[in-house]
């Protein structure tokens, strides 16, 4: 019978493995995973489990009676090391080889690492449970921590470690945090936020040295010569897509595994979650997107379209995705990057509310909010997933 | 088909009301889940299951007796 190996054991691995068993595929399915644990959730890693409001049994995806159901043939600990298209097998770092008639890659994506600090005690990526856990136990009230790139996990950790009494420092590159991302204004809004509430912002900054005492990080240099004493620093300034072990495959790697709009990289090859870099027809461009939500639905997608490769459906969501800053949540349909507009339609830093709208030539790409009724957002999604055309969409729904 | 939600699990995301609006809602305040109907007609089955799928939180458990 056939044998559909899914490498990558986390939410887009497990769930292509459950709608591949719930659209009634018999055939066997392995799912590889390098790490031990069984599929976990990690967005509340820089939330719940960094607050200690969760204990890590709560992340599990599901249980273990649900996942024994899945009927599948479960490799975890151990890492997919390379690709023989043409013999359609794979390579585990066992050296086990294994035969495939479809393969998904849901590798998924690692921490960036800051050069030259790897090896320093005190430095932190957030990645994994073993990463938050790591982070945990050094957060506490007094202690002094340096996170170097206010992106949205960078800005999160921030707000936990306020939350417990720690003294904390946020390093951005840019002039402003997360503009290239969400624009200048909002990014100024979610600064102030952060000013707020006792966070000492630096941007400009640029990391020159992590600072060590006996392998011990003592603190941060800038390339300005000012330095920034540490007792921990979280290095958050993106991800790399784990794609290395496909290099020579015959598959095509840029950001990401690349795939089309039927997120296929080749004949049965298909790409889920954050490692896949493919062609959203609803937008016209390629892109990868690193939120939970869209593994999920890539998901469904991809099991489509391998139990169906003579009707394959395209994948064409709008993205969303969330973030809690503090005690309130940050929201966001569509895809808000390369935008030529974001048009401010409310923003009250005392209220801690905002509403951006993004254009993308004279279309609506997106919206990011905090602070407002998700209901609100639904119908600015509808827009978003209809193409509305902008002055339209800006107009009507200002109004509204 | 029996639905039951985990509210503090939920992120608010809205993916079940888009795929099974019959079923769940979300609080206007907040947008925590709102189970509309905890043994749907079996007609909906299919976008409950897509539901609990699709939730970015897995705090939607679906049994069937």
């Amino acid at each position: 019978m056939s044998r559909t190996v899914l490498v990558g054991a986390s939410a887009g691995g497990l769930a292509t493995a459950e709608a591949l068993r719930r659209a009634g595929h018999q055939g066997e399915i392995t799912l590889v995973g390098d790490e031990p644990h069984l599929p976990y959730d990690r967005p509340p890693l820089s939330k719940q489990i960094l607050k200690g409001e969760w204990k890590p049994d709560r992340l599990a995806l599901r249980g273990r009676a649900d996942i024994d159901a899945l009927d599948l043939d479960l490799r975890l600990g151990v890492r997919a090391t390379g690709l023989d298209m043409a013999a359609r097998t794979l390579l585990l770092a066992d050296g086990t080889w294994l035969p495939y008639e479809s393969l998904v890659v849901a590798t998924g994506i690692r921490a960036r690492p800051l050069p030259g600090a790897e090896q320093v005690a005190g430095v932190h990526t957030l990645r994994t449970l073993t990463d938050a856990l790591a982070l945990k136990a050094r957060l506490s009230a007094g202690r002094r921590l340096v996170i170097v790139g206010a992106g949205f996990l960078g800005a999160e950790v921030a707000a936990v470690a306020r939350g417990l009494g720690v003294d904390v420092t946020l390093l951005e590159a840019d002039a402003v945090p997360m503009a290239q991302a969400v624009g200048e204004e909002p990014g100024w809004f979610l600064s102030q936020l952060h000013r707020d509430h006792g966070v000492r912002l630096r941007t400009g900054a640029a990391v020159s040295e992590v600072l060590s005492v006996g392998g011990e990080v003592a603190g941060v240099a800038l390339a300005d010569g000012s330095e920034m004493p540490a007792d921990d620093v979280l290095v958050a300034i993106g991800s790399l897509p784990n794609t290395e072990w496909l290099a020579g495959s015959g598959l095509a790697l840029g950001d990401g595994l690349v795939c089309d709009e039927f997120s296929a990289a080749a004949p049965g090859v298909y790409g889920v979650g954050d490692v896949a870099c493919w062609h959203n027809p609803l937008f016209g461009t390629k892109m990868r997107v690193e939120h939970r939500t869209n593994a999920g639905e890539q998901a469904l997608t991809v099991a489509h379209n391998l139990l169906n490769p003579d009707a394959p459906r395209p994948f064409a969501p709008v993205p969303y995705f969330w973030s809690d800053q503090y005690d309130t949540r940050v929201q966001a349909y569509g895809y808000l990057r390369d935008h030529d507009e974001a048009l401010v339609l409310e923003s009250d830093v005392t209220a801690r509310q905002f509403l951006v709208a993004y254009r993308r030539g004279d279309r609506l790409t997106g919206v990011l909010a905090m602070g407002k009724s998700p209901k609100i957002l639904r119908a600015w999604r509808a827009l978003i997933a209809s193409g509305a055309a902008w002055e339209a969409a800006v107009t009507d729904t200002a109004a509204a | 088909m029996n639905v039951a939600v985990d509210e503090p699990k939920c992120v608010a995301a809205g993916q079940c009301v888009l795929i099974a609006p019959e079923v769940f809602d979300q609080r206007e305040e907040d947008g925590v889940v709102v189970l509309l109907d905890g043994t749907p007609d079996p007609v909906l089955h299919p976008v409950v299951r897509e539901s609990a799928l699709a939730c970015p939180a897995a705090a939607i458990h679906v049994t069937t007796s």
